[in-house]
C-alpha cells in the first residue's frame, strides 16, 4: 500500500548520530528514534499484528464462553463437543462483528443492510481527524498525548457556538467549526509554548491539560450558560439546526458531512507535510532538531507551530463530533476519541492514507464489537483487548529493536518472528 | 525452545487429565451446575434488553441493580435477553439501535444521560416499548418529553434519605455529619437534599445544632469526587470530613463509597450510611460500620416494567419509587440495631408514616 512507494526522506532509517545535546529536544535522541520506528513500520507487520490479535481474541472469546467451558469439562468423553462449541462460538462472534461493522446480510431492508458500514464511517470520522492531528505531532517529533483534552475543548467551544449563538446557516456552521479549531489549537499551543520557552516536556503538559479540560467542562456544565434553562442536569441544549453538519444519507443514517471534513483534513495534512514549507520544517525539526537549527530554522517556534496545528486538527475532531453526531455537550462528549486517536495514528503509520484506513478499521472493530456483544453476549471488553493487542504487536518489534539497539533485521525474518 | 515446548505439552496434558474427566451429558440434557439456561415453567416469545450508561453493568450501583432486575425477570418469565454495555456517551444511540435491530420487545435504558437517545429511538420505533431509569425521555434539546412507549422509572429518594438524615443526626456523637456525591446530577443530589432536611428536622425537634458538611441545599452546592470510579478520591474526601469532626458519612457515589468505608474503618467511631442497596448485605465485611442504607429498588422496578410489558400491559405512566410503594426505603440497622435508641427508631417510624400520609412533604429541586 502506501509504504510501497519510495520512502520520503524523513522516514528513511537514519543512522543514529551520536551527539551531546544540551537542549531538552527529543529529536535525534533514542526516544525520537523509537518514536520514528514505531510510527513508520511496514504494512506487513500491521496485517500480521491484526491477524494475530484476532486469533488471540478468538481464544479469549472461547475462554469466556459458558457453553465451551461446559464442553471442556468432558473433553475426553466427547472431544467433538468441545471443538464444535469453540468453533461455533468464535465464528458466531466474528460473524456478528462483520454484520455490525460492514454489511448486515441478515437484514430485511437495504437500508438496514447498509447501516453498519455508515455507522463505521460515522464513528471513524472524529477518530481520523484527531489521529491526523496526533500524526502531525509525531512526524515533527512531538508526542501530543493531549488529544483528549483538545477534543474536549474543541467540542465545548464548537458546541457553545453551535447552541448559544444565533446566526444564518452555513456561516453558523463554519464559525462553530472554527471555534473548535481555535480552542484545540490554543489548548495544544499552551504545551508547545511551554516546551519552547521553558523546555517543559509536552507529554507531561498535555496529559495534565487533559485533566484540566475534563474538569473545566464538567464545571461549565453546572453553569447556566451551558445548560438548558430550568434543568440542573449536566447536559447542554441541542446544537441549533443552522450549526449542524448535514446528514449525508437522510434520517435513517447518522453519517454526516463530518466524514467529508475528515477526507479534506487528510488531504490537507498530506499537502501540509509533503508539499508545504511548514511541513518541510516540521519534518526537519522532527528528524534532527540540531541539523535543523544549524540549517537556520527556528526550532523553538516550530514546537509552538506544530502543537498549534496538531491541536487545531484534534479540536476540529471535537467540533465535528458535537456538530455532526452528538449534537449536545455532555461531560463524556469526547469518549475516548483522544486516546484512540493516538492508537489510530500509530496504526496508520502517521500517514494520511494510513490513518484514514486505520480509523475505519478501528471504528469497525468498535461498532462491530457492539453487535458482537448484543447478538452473542461476548463481553465488549474482548473487543478492547483485540484493539490493544493490535497496537501492542505493531509496536513491539520496532520497540524491542530500539530498546536493545538491535540492527534492523531483514524483512523475511520479521515475518517469521511475527507469524 | 524444544524443551520448553515439551514441558508445556506435558503440563497441558496433565492439566487436562486432572480437570477434564467430567462425564459428557446425555442426549437429554439434565440441568447441571454450569448450565445457564434460564429454565422456566413456560417460556414465552419475548425479548427484554438493556443498555447501560458508561459506568458499565458491574458498577455495584445502579447499572448493576438494573441488570439484576433484567436477570430476575428473565428467570421468572423465561424470556430472552440481550444487553449492550456503553463505554462512552457516544455509544448510547448506536447501542439502543442495535437492540432494536435485534428485535427486542422492551429496551430498558439506565440513566438520565440516555434520555435523548431513548427519546429519539422511541419516536423512530413506536412498536418497541422502552423504560428509562432515573429520567424521562428527552428531545434533542434535553427537554423532557412524554411518549406513549416510554415508561420513566424514577425514585423520590429524598424521602428515604430524609429518614437517614434524621437517624444520622440522632446518632452523631460529634454533632457533625457529612455527605458527598460522585457527580452533581439530580439523581445524586436528591439523596443529599433529603439527608440535609432530615438533619434539619432533627435539629428542629430536639433543639440541637447538628451540622451537615458536604452539601448546601439552598445553594445546591457541595462536595463531589468528580466520577463514579475512583475510590481513592472517596477515601480522601471522607478523611477530610472525619478530620473536620464528622462521625457519620453518607457517600452518594456508587462504588466510590467503598473509599468511605475504608476511611471509616481506619478512623475511630465513624460510621457510614450506604446508598442504593442495603450496604450491610452487599458489603458484609463492613457491616459493623454501616449504620443503615438508603435503598433504591431499581431492580424491582425494572423487573416490574418488563413483566407488565411481556404480558402486553405496558403503560407509559411514570413509575415513581416512594416510601409508600416501597420503591425507596431505609434499610434495617443490622449490627447497629442494639445501639440505635428505641425512641429514635419510633420517631423514624412515625416520620415514615407522616411522609407516606403526606403530612410531611420532603422537597427537593431534583424530585421526580
Amino acid at each position: 500500500m502506501s509504504d510501497q512507494q519510495p520512502v520520503p526522506v524523513d522516514e528513511a532509517p537514519t543512522p543514529r548520530t551520536p551527539h551531546k545535546g544540551h537542549e531538552p529536544d527529543a529529536g535525534g535522541s533514542r526516544t525520537a528514534q523509537m518514536l520514528r520506528d514505531v510510527t513508520t513500520g511496514n504494512f506487513g507487520v500491521t496485517v500480521l499484528a491484526f491477524v494475530l490479535a484476532l486469533v488471540i481474541g478468538g481464544l479469549l472469546i472461547i475462554a469466556v464462553n459458558k457453553d465451551v467451558i461446559t464442553a471442556a469439562g468432558y473433553i475426553f468423553a466427547k472431544p467433538g463437543d468441545f471443538f464444535a462449541a469453540a468453533w461455533s462460538t468464535v465464528s458466531d462472534a466474528y460473524a456478528a462483528m462483520f454484520r455490525g461493522a460492514v454489511f448486515n446480510y441478515e437484514a430485511t431492508t437495504a437500508a438496514k443492510a447498509l447501516k453498519p458500514i455508515t455507522e463505521t464511517m460515522t464513528v471513524a470520522t472524529p477518530l481520523i481527524i484527531a489521529a491526523l492531528g496526533v500524526a502531525v505531532g509525531f512526524r515533527a517529533g512531538m508526542f501530543n498525548i493531549g488529544a483528549q483534552g483538545q477534543v474536549i475543548m474543541g467540542a465545548a467551544i464548537g458546541g457553545y457556538v453551535g447552541f448559544a449563538w444565533q446566526l444564518p446557516p452555513v456561516l453558523h456552521l463554519l464559525l462553530a467549526l472554527l471555534g473548535g479549531v481555535l480552542a484545540g489549537g490554543v489548548w495544544a499551543g499552551i504545551a508547545g509554548f511551554l516546551r519552547a520557552r521553558t523546555g517543559a516536556h509536552e507529554v507531561i503538559v498535555t496529559i495534565m491539560l487533559n485533566y484540566v479540560a475534563l474538569y473545566l467542562v464538567a464545571f461549565l456544565l453546572t453553569t447556566s450558560a451551558f445548560t438548558r434553562a430550568g434543568s440542573n442536569q449536566p447536559k447542554s441544549p441541542g446544537v441549533k439546526a443552522t450549526a449542524q453538519l448535514p446528514l449525508l444519507l437522510g434520517d435513517q443514517f447518522r453519517l454526516n458531512a463530518g466524514f467529508l471534513v475528515a477526507i479534506l483534513a487528510a488531504v490537507f495534512v498530506w499537502w501540509l507535510m509533503t508539499r508545504s514549507t511548514w511541513g518541510f520544517r516540521f519534518r526537519a525539526v522532527g528528524s534532527n532538531p540540531h541539523a535543523a537549527r544549524t540549517a537556520g530554522m527556528a526550532v523553538s517556534s516550530s514546537f509552538v507551530l506544530v502543537m498549534v496545528v496538531s491541536g487545531a486538527l484534534t479540536g476540529l475532531a471535537g467540533a465535528v463530533q458535537i456538530l455532526g453526531t452528538e449534537r449536545a455537550l455532555t461531560g463524556g462528549i469526547a469518549g475516548s476519541i483522544g486516546f484512540d486517536a493516538i492508537t489510530v495514528a500509530l496504526l496508520g503509520r502517521s500517514k494520511p492514507l494510513g490513518i484514514f484506513l486505520a480509523g475505519l478499521l478501528y471504528a469497525g472493530l468498535n461498532v462491530g464489537g457492539r453487535t458482537m456483544e448484543g447478538a452473542t453476549g461476548t463481553p465488549i471488553n474482548i473487543v478492547l483487548v483485540i484493539q490493544s493487542l493490535v497496537v501492542l504487536f505493531i509496536a513491539a518489534p520496532p520497540l524491542i529493536r530500539a530498546i536493545f539497539r538491535l540492527p534492523v533485521p531483514n524483512p523475511a525474518l520479521v515475518k517469521g518472528v511475527s507469524a | 525452545m524444544k524443551r520448553v515446548a515439551q514441558f508445556a505439552a506435558v503440563t497441558a496434558v496433565a492439566a487436562l487429565a486432572l480437570t477434564a474427566c467430567g462425564s459428557a451429558p446425555d442426549d437429554t440434557p439434565t440441568t447441571s451446575a454450569g448450565a445457564t439456561t434460564t429454565a422456566a415453567a413456560e417460556s414465552i416469545d419475548f425479548k427484554a434488553c438493556m443498555v447501560s450508561d458508561a459506568g458499565g453493568f458491574d458498577d455495584k450501583s445502579f447499572n448493576e441493580s438494573g441488570i439484576d432486575g433484567l436477570k430476575a425477570a428473565a428467570k421468572t418469565l423465561g424470556i430472552e435477553t440481550a444487553t449492550q454495555e456503553s463505554k462512552t456517551d457516544s455509544d448510547f444511540a448506536p447501542n439502543i439501535d442495535n437492540l432494536v435491530t435485534q428485535n427486542c420487545n422492551i429496551i430498558v435504558t439506565v440513566g438520565y444521560l440516555l434520555a435523548t437517545a431513548t427519546g429519539d429511538a422511541a419516536k423512530a420505533n413506536p412498536g418497541v416499548d422502552f423504560a428509562i431509569v432515573d429520567s424521562t425521555a428527552a428531545d434533542a434539546d434535553n427537554n423532557p418529553i412524554e411518549l406513549d412507549n416510554v415508561k420513566p422509572l424514577s425514585f423520590d429518594t429524598a424521602q428515604a434519605a430524609y429518614l437517614a438524615g434524621y437517624v444520622a443526626a440522632g446518632m452523631t456523637k460529634t454533632g457533625t455529619v457529612a455527605t458527598f456525591g460522585g457527580i452533581q446530577i439530580p439523581s445524586v443530589t436528591i439523596f443529599m437534599d433529603g439527608f440535609v432536611d432530615g438533619v434539619a428536622k432533627y435539629n428542629e425537634d430536639n433543639a440541637t445544632t447538628v451540622k451537615v458538611l458536604g452539601w448546601d441545599k439552598a445553594k445546591q452546592n457541595g462536595s463531589f469526587t468528580g466520577d463514579f470510579d475512583d475510590q481513592s478520591k472517596g477515601q480522601q474526601l471522607t478523611q477530610t470530613f472525619i478530620d473536620a469532626g464528622a462521625d457519620i458519612i453518607m457517600p452518594v457515589a456508587g462504588p466510590v463509597g467503598a473509599g468511605s468505608l475504608a476511611a471509616a474503618r481506619d478512623a475511630k467511631d465513624v460510621s457510614v450510611i450506604w446508598v442504593d442497596t442495603d450496604g450491610a448485605v452487599s458489603n458484609p465485611t463492613y457491616a459493623d460500620i454501616i449504620l443503615t442504607s438508603v435503598v433504591k429498588e431499581i431492580g424491582a422496578s425494572v423487573e416490574d416494567a418488563i413483566t407488565t410489558s411481556s404480558a402486553g400491559k405496558f403503560s407509559a405512566d411514570p413509575y415513581v419509587g416512594t416510601l409508600d410503594n416501597g420503591g425507596v426505603s431505609i434499610a434495617p440497622f443490622h449490627d447497629f440495631d442494639a445501639k440505635v435508641p428505641q425512641e429514635l427508631k419510633d420517631k423514624v417510624d412515625q416520620l415514615r408514616k407522616d411522609i407516606i400520609s403526606g403530612s410531611i412533604v420532603v422537597e427537593s429541586p431534583s424530585s421526580p
